[in-house]
């Protein structure tokens, strides 16, 4: 298992992306997998950046974001198949992203409002995706299988 | 990511590599802000581009709303990889993909 932790601000996504990256490299995690986690990534760092402080000068801020990268049990018995944790946890305003009603995909360009994809995106190309709120603290995680190679 | 511009008349071609994610979308969504008044015909090159988060969708979809009203956009050379978000996302019925 190995932890990061970070100031809660979008411009340390480079950070957070190459760490998660290194450990994925390490798991011996394919390529479409680890473009589907960095997804994942950005949008939970970035939402945590954006909203889950008070303030953009919140002291609170200041590592503010905890990201733990772990092997885990897989979802499915396929013994060719691996699976990859990442859990994320900060101490700002409770929110549970995966409460939300996933946005309504039919409409046209003219239709669509721009944003709320994040979320519902996470969900689409993980196969989990937790939420708790515990001690005080939004933990998000979510579980990718990946096939070994 | 890098943006390389290709102009002909009303047609503008923007070859797009890398990754368009939040820190790199405002990149692109400035240069369509510059480029697009006397545009026509918007074509988005992405045989080199390696990563779309939902940043990067938002620009697509600001950029397709405005080519609604003043001509065509279409996006060519989408690898599976990022072709899988535009289904997923439902962006592979709104977009012109070839």
């Amino acid at each position: 298992m190995k932890e990061l932790t970070v100031k809660a601000e979008t411009a340390l996504l480079d950070e957070v992306t190459d760490f998660v990256n290194a450990e994925l490299d390490e798991l011996g995690c394919p390529m479409k997998a680890v473009m589907q986690i960095d997804l994942a990534v950005e949008e939970i760092f970035v939402n945590i950046a954006s909203y889950a402080y008070r303030s953009a000068d919140d002291p609170d801020k200041n590592g503010g974001a905890v990201i733990r990268v772990e092997s885990a049990e897989p979802g499915t018995g396929d013994p060719n198949s691996r699976s990859v944790r990442i859990t994320f946890e900060d101490r700002g305003i409770p929110f549970d992203p995966t409460a939300r009603a996933d946005p309504d995909r039919t409409t046209s360009a003219e239709d669509r409002p721009i944003g709320g994809l994040g979320i519902f995106l996470t969900k689409k190309i993980m196969d989990e995706v937790r939420y708790e709120y515990r001690c005080g603290k939004n933990i998000l995680s979510v579980r990718k299988d990946f096939p070994v190679l | 990511m890098t943006i390389n511009k290709t102009k002909d008349g009303k047609a503008l071609t923007l070859a797009v590599e890398g990754r368009l994610d939040t820190i790199t979308a405002p990149d692109l969504e400035a240069v369509l802000k510059e480029e697009l008044d006397d545009v026509g015909e918007l074509t988005f090159d992405f045989s080199s581009l390696e990563y779309i988060s939902s940043a990067g969708l938002r620009v697509l979809l600001s950029a397709q709303k405005r080519m609604n009203a003043q001509g065509s956009m279409k996006v060519t050379g989408v690898s599976e990889i990022i072709m899988e978000i535009f289904e997923v996302t439902g962006f592979s019925d709104i977009l012109t993909i070839e």
